[in-house]
């Protein structure tokens, strides 16, 4: 049958569920300096990662990243089949000239926010396929160069919005692998990706660009009822159900759209841009956002709770605010996107 | 939910700031900044400067010190308690065009400087204009019935 591995409207559940052989996060100094700090192996004090500008900075982060989480898994450049990857900046130049020199077959995404999310997805769908033996997926943030494109310049002293979030500076990167190029023993100690459950844009007619939670809020919403729906299965069946960078009004609006399909997610729920920052002590509003916000989260605190045995399955939500300075400009709503993956301890 | 109640919503759950708090910060701000520059031009003119050059240089002072701080990133911890009432001085204005200097140097002396120093003082400089010439416009009408 054409879609064996379809379970449901929305959701895949692989074959062979691809491994996730290695990760690396890489986050610069404020990250290090938030309640997650402890988890962080990797991080850089020049948030210019000695650098001309701020995008080649966060390019440099991408692929710091990724030659991380190589090594870990003592794997070079050309053991990899493809590079699933982006970031937030116009035309992806971050993502673009930070790998440039890994020449790895290259697909550019963007996901907003949702990258990591996205990315995870489409190379776990290319392993389980048989497209591929071994790919890579990374993404990246970076505080300057995201207020750079969307906001103020860095020393503007403008006032931030309290439902405002904080743009993590930082990239996540994973080596994804099918199960048959892994020894058994190996595999067995590996975290699988088990399905993913694709978002749709979600528009709920929310134009306020400092309010990202409430843009993004309705997609997660989506992914979530979807995927439970399509699974069959309840909130208690997960030991974390963790959006991207909701933030923590964005947290509240989900709870009350999940409530009113029944599903109450509150016991179960972690969202990556609550836990990344402490809003009190530094000034972050509503949380961390950006696509290093989820990326870094997973590659460092989920991956190591995983790992440990404490959270046996997770469902992984990252979520996207799709907007550019010209459609905010033109006036457009800012609609929203998140890609859901489900990861188990096996 | 539908997209106006949701919207509705998601007006109530949105924090929002104290409007009355920051007006009075502001006005508490702005005015300290403003006798600043009182004390600068009162000094300026007891060392014999005529009142339009005393004018000149205490705004010259207050760019200066706006400028320097926003060279050393602390602008923004400023603002952060003061808003309005830095912004809305020649302090704010000084502020805008440095930090849009500092931030597109990279992008080189023509498009990055050139081109992008006026991305946030530009509409104000349009505007404040426009205003001043429809105020003295308006001025001018009211003027000339008058004399008649």
């Amino acid at each position: 049958m054409m879609a064996g591995k379809r379970q449901g409207k929305y959701t895949v559940v692989f074959e062979n569920p691809p491994l996730i052989r290695s990760y690396a996060a890489v986050v610069g100094q404020k990250e290090a300096e938030g309640p997650l700090g402890s988890y962080f192996e990797n991080v850089c004090e020049d948030p210019m990662m000695g650098r001309k500008s701020w995008e080649e900075a966060e390019g440099e982060l991408q692929y710091a990243a990724v030659l991380k989480a190589l090594d870990k898994a003592f794997l070079r450049p050309e053991d990899i089949e493809y590079l699933f990857a982006g970031d937030l900046l116009g035309q992806s130049i971050a993502t673009s000239f930070g790998v440039m020199e890994l020449q790895i077959p290259h697909f550019g995404l963007y996901g907003a926010c949702s990258t990591m999310g996205e990315s995870l997805s489409l190379g776990a769908m290319s392993l389980d396929g048989g497209f591929a033996r071994r790919v890579i997926c990374v993404t990246s943030s970076h505080y300057a160069s995201a207020e750079k494109q969307f906001r103020f310049p860095l020393d503007y002293g403008n006032q931030r919005s309290l439902a405002a979030s904080w743009t993590v500076t930082g990239s996540g990167a994973l080596v994804l692998e099918h199960p048959s190029e892994c020894s058994e023993k190996a595999a067995e100690k590996c975290i699988r990706i088990i399905g993913i459950t694709t978002g749709k844009i979600m528009v709920y007619g929310i134009k306020d660009s400092q309010n990202m939670g409430a843009c993004m809020a309705p997609a997660a919403a989506f992914v979530i009822g979807g995927h439970l729906r399509d699974m069959g299965r309840k909130p208690e069946d997960y030991d974390r159900i963790i959006t991207g960078d909701l933030g923590t009004v964005g947290q509240k609006i989900l709870f009350e759209l999940l409530q009113e399909d029944d599903i109450d997610i509150r016991a179960r729920h972690m969202d990556c841009g609550i836990e990344i920052f402490d809003g009190e002590s530094q000034d972050t509003h509503a949380g961390g956002s950006g696509c290093g916000c989820s990326a870094v989260t997973l590659c460092s605190y989920i991956m190591n709770q995983m790992e440990s045995g404490k959270w046996k399955r997770v469902l992984f939500v990252p979520t996207g605010a799709l907007l550019s300075k010209i459609s905010f400009n033109e006036g457009m709503t800012i609609p929203g996107i998140a890609h859901g993956v489900v990861l188990e301890n096996s | 939910m539908n997209q106006k109640d949701y919207q509705t919503y998601v007006e109530q759950v949105t924090p929002k700031v104290n409007g009355w708090v920051s007006f009075f910060k502001a006005y508490i701000s702005g005015g300290i900044i403003c006798v600043i520059g009182q004390c600068l031009y009162t000094w300026f003119k007891s060392q014999g400067m005529l009142h339009t050059l005393a004018n000149s240089y205490t705004i010259l002072v207050l760019i200066l010190v706006s400028v320097l701080l926003t060279g050393f990133n602390l602008v923004g911890p400023l603002t952060k308690t003061f808003g309005a009432g830095y912004l809305v001085p020649i302090t704010g204005f000084a502020n805008s065009l440095a930090s849009c200097a500092i931030e597109f140097k990279r992008e080189g002396q023509v498009f990055g400087v050139g081109s992008q120093i006026f991305t946030i003082a530009g509409p104000v400089i349009l505007y404040g204009i426009l205003t001043s010439w429809l105020f003295g416009f308006i001025y001018w009408i009211l003027l000339t019935v008058v004399w008649w």
